[in-house]
This record gives C-alpha cells, structure tokens and sequence, in this order.
C-alpha cells in the first residue's frame, strides 16, 4: 500500500515537471532543427545560432541586455545594502517609510510600474532609451536587494560595529571589515535576484525604451509575429545561461548544507 | 553607529522620484484630460465613466474570470505537488524545489513563446494527435490556451509556499491526531490543511495577481484580438495614445490588487 502511494506520487511530481519543462525542451531541441519548420525536426544543424550572432539587431541586444544587467545589479546592489545598513539606524517612523515605499514595486503589477515610469521619463522630458532603461530596472531591482540584505543586517549585534570603533576603527572600516562581511550571503543573494529579474525584463524595458534600444526580450517580443527558429536558438543561449548561474549558486549550497549534516 | 543613519538618504531621494512620483503622475493623468500635457490641469472623472462601458466591463470581467479560474487550476495542481514534494527527505526537497524554481527564473516571455510550437493547428500536439486519427483541434488563440500558459508560467508561485508552510510542519502533530482516533481523511482536513493556510493564501494572492496583470500571455497565445486589463492598459499606451484612460485603467488595477491582498490577509488566521 504504501509502496503503491510513493509510486503514484512520484508519477505526479513527473507529469508536472514534464509540464514545467516539455516547452523550454522543445525550443532547445528545435534550436538545432535543419529546417525552418518548429514543428518537424529535419536534421541537425547550427543553420540557427549561425544566423543569430551575424544578426546585427540580434547581436546588439545581447549587448544591451548584458551591460544592463550588470550595470543594474552593481549599482542597486550597492545602493540597497548601504539603504539596509542605514535603515537598521534609522528611527522608527523612517524605517516604516521606506520599507513600505520599497515594497510598492514588488507589490505592485509590473505594467503598473511600467507605465508610471514611462509617464515620469516623458514628463521630464528625458529622452527614452538605454539610459531610461538602466534607471528602471535599478528601480525595480533596489527593492529586491534591501528585502534580501535587511533582515541579516536587522539580526547583527549592534555591539560588534561598536566594539570595532572602540578599538580605533573608523565607521568606514568598521563597515568594511566588520558588517559587511557579516551580511555577504544578503547581499549575495540580492544580487543574483537582480541579476536575472534585470536580465529577463520584458514589461518595464518594453514602456520605458525608445530610440531603437532593444533588450532580448524586446528582440524575441518583435520576433514572435513570424515564424523564426532564430529566437529558438537565443531562447536556448539564454536558457542555458540562467540554468548554469542558478545550479552553481543552488546546488552548492545544497551540497555543502547535507555534507554538515552528515558531520552532525 | 550614528554614522550610518545618513546611508538612507540617497534612497530616500530615489525612492520617492522613481517609486512615488510615477504613482502621483499616473493617479494625476487618470483625474485629468487634455493629452500628454500635465501643464494645464482638468480635473475630469470621464477616464473612469469610459471604464463602465460594457466593451471595458467585459474587459475586466475576462481578466478576473480567466484570472480565478488560473487561480483555481492552479491550487489543485499545485497543493498535490507541494505536499507529494515535502514527503521526501530534506535534500531530496531540495532538489525538487529547486527544479519547480528554475523555471520561474527563465524569461517569461520565452517559456510563453515556447507554447506556440506545441499548441498551433499544424503544431507539435495536433501531429501527435492525427498519427492516433484525431482530427487537429484548435487550440492557440483560445481561453485553454491562455489558460494553459499562465497555469505553466504561474504554478511555482503557488507551490514554493505551500511546501515552505508544509515543511515547516510538525510531523508529531499529525501522528497525535492519528494517536487520537483521526481518520486520514480528518487529519488532512483539521491538521494539513489547516497549517498550510498561510502558504495556501500567499500563493492566491500571488498567482492571482500575476494573472490579472499579465499582457505577454494573452498578446502571444490569445493573439492580437484577444484583450484583457493588461492589454487594454499597454493599447492605450502604445497604440491609442490616450494616457489618460490608460492611467484610469491602471489606477484601477492596482487599487483591485490592492484590496484582494487585504482581504486575503484578514481571512489568513496565522498572519501577525
């Protein structure tokens, strides 16, 4: 009986997985189809990928992609770790403030974010584009970086930064050496989140661009209206790249967490 | 340690250009006419009247309609799969959460694009289908297809908080309620069911409100014609040009997402 149970459950959690992944499956495969067609697999063939990076549209929007998303993870990462250091000192009215302005964009539907950015870069009259684009996405990326840094700088000894500056060092020291190594994991964990909530943007990047500057996902956006096994083989780059970026970072910890159990 | 308060001034700053600001500027435009110019003001509420024409009206009855549906789907599939993961052993958990997450971290645009291929009239599925002798089905530019991909792009949504309340569980509690002469059928009921409450909630409220919001779904697998809230907001914008009502629209939306995470809150017994 309980054999049979652990088997049906089992099949379930199959069937769901091949759910999840029968699609991003399907789109590598085809990735690689000889043919145009998506929906017969003639041969293989790297036709696609050959076409893709002598694409100039194409090759451009890697690289805006790519600098965005770096360009979006450093800055908010270091913007939403000094506002998390910051806001564990600051008075309580404040910190209520900003906490919940924080959340706003996270709560809030994209779209919704999307075109109130639109409408504030038009009404300053800033021109849309690359630059228009990077002040979103370190918009959207910042909150999620202070609710992944705050609560580890929210459960530090406050006597440790203390005890620093007593013995000779100065607050920036004091936050070098000591808080922050302390809260690394946060901060850490922050970053990769803006990393690919950057890198995978398509909603706000779709308002807020202009001027011929297109990410990915605006690229595969425009591309959908035909046929195109072009976008297969970007989907599959990009794929593949996210997948490796989250098994290293997920799968060592995972590692690492039963290897101490076992120790214990 | 005083040193440190000023590090919340340069979000302070930020935060309120880029955080409060557009909310101002979107409420603003929604209350007004006359274009894109915010020069003049003319306090108007035509943009909301405009909402109650029954084109609209059906508008947003589709969106919260396909929206409860995709909610619903998605809490049978998706509480089976919780629960059946966190029978497992820790690392096992592991891994299998950590399977149901990495789709989430895919584009969503793209795992929603990979569904044309399969689900088009001479595509993947229909050619399985006519090797048994059943006659292609129409499925792209439909509800099921709209469907279909939000219950695919959503369901980790609700999944990773039911089987994070699930796991937290005190396993004795169950063996108590069976120690006490509770049927299985009980014990799922007044126990299982009850502590996963809180993750059952926050993954409604989650899926519910992506769905609601969406535009690339329905834009790719509803085609051109196929209009919900998030569409008619990006039409107005992108197409139409009347910010104003596109404002209105999206007030609207938000106020609606608003209200269905506080009233999810008040029935969520464990919440503090």
């Amino acid at each position: 009986m309980k054999k049979k149970k652990h088997i049906f459950s089992g099949l379930y959690i199959v069937l769901c997985f091949i759910f999840f992944y029968l699609p991003i499956v399907i789109t590598m495969i085809f990735s690689f189809n000889a043919s145009k067609s998506l929906t017969h697999f003639t041969g293989f063939s790297l036709r696609w990928y050959q076409e893709l990076i002598t694409n100039k549209e194409i090759v451009s929007a890697v690289y805006v992609s790519v600098t965005i998303a770096i360009l979006a993870t450093v800055i908010s990462t270091v913007l939403g770790t000094i506002t998390a250091i910051g806001l564990s000192k600051s008075r309580k009215f404040l910190k209520e403030y900003l906490l919940n302005v924080n959340n706003i964009p996270i709560l809030n539907p994209e779209i919704v974010t999307a075109i109130g950015l639109m409408i504030l870069f038009s009404s300053i009259g800033i021109a849309k584009g690359y630059m228009t684009m990077l002040l979103a996405h370190i918009c959207f990326c910042t909150p999620y970086v202070i609710t992944s840094v705050y609560p580890k700088v929210r459960n530090l000894d406050p006597n440790l930064a203390n005890a620093a500056m007593d013995l000779g060092a100065t607050p920036f020291q004091a936050l070098r050496k000591v808080i922050l190594p302390l809260i690394r994991p946060g901060i850490f964990a922050g970053a990769l989140l803006a990393f690919t909530m950057s890198f995978d943007d398509f909603v706000i990047s779709y308002f807020v661009t202009g001027n011929g500057v297109k990410n990915i996902s605006i690229i595969v956006y425009n591309m959908t209206k035909r046929t195109n096994p072009t976008i297969n083989a970007l989907s599959t780059i990009v794929i593949v790249v996210i997948i490796l970026i989250l098994l290293v970072v997920n799968i060592v910890p995972i590692l690492k967490k039963s290897k101490e159990r076992k120790e214990d | 340690m005083k040193h440190f308060k000023h590090l919340t001034k340069p979000y302070i700053v930020w935060s309120f250009i880029l955080i409060v600001i557009p909310l101002l500027l979107i409420a603003l435009y929604a209350f007004t006419t006359g274009g894109n110019s915010v020069k003049i003001l003319d306090f108007t509420l035509k943009n909301f009247i405009k909402i109650l024409d029954p084109t609209y009206i059906s508008v947003f009855l589709k969106s919260v309609k396909l929206g409860l549906i995709t909610t619903g789907i998605c809490l049978l599939m998706g509480y089976p799969l919780a629960y059946f993961i966190s029978r497992f052993k820790e690392r096992t958990q592991d891994f299998l959460v950590l399977g149901v997450t990495i789709p989430m971290w895919i584009n969503l645009l793209l795992r929603t694009y990979a569904w044309l291929n399969l689900l088009a009239d001479n595509g993947i599925i229909n050619n399985l289908l006519s090797m048994v002798g059943i006659g292609p089905i129409t499925m792209m530019y439909t509800d099921f297809s709209v469907t279909l991909g939000m219950v695919c792009n959503f369901l980790p949504l609700m999944v990773i908080p039911i089987h994070t309340s699930l796991r937290k569980m005190d396993n004795s509690l169950i063996e108590a309620a069976y120690d006490l002469g509770a049927n299985q059928l009980q014990t799922f009921g007044r126990i299982v069911l009850k502590l996963s409450m809180p993750g059952i909630i926050n993954g409604i409220v989650m899926v519910f409100l992506m769905s609601i919001s969406t535009f690339v779904i329905p834009k790719l697998l509803g085609g051109g014609q196929y209009l919900l809230i998030g569409n008619l907001i990006e039409s107005q914008f992108i197409s139409v040009g009347d910010w104003n009502f596109g404002s209105a629209i999206s007030l609207l939306l938000a106020i609606i997402i608003l209200i269905s995470m506080r009233l999810m809150k008040k029935i969520d017994p464990q919440d503090d």
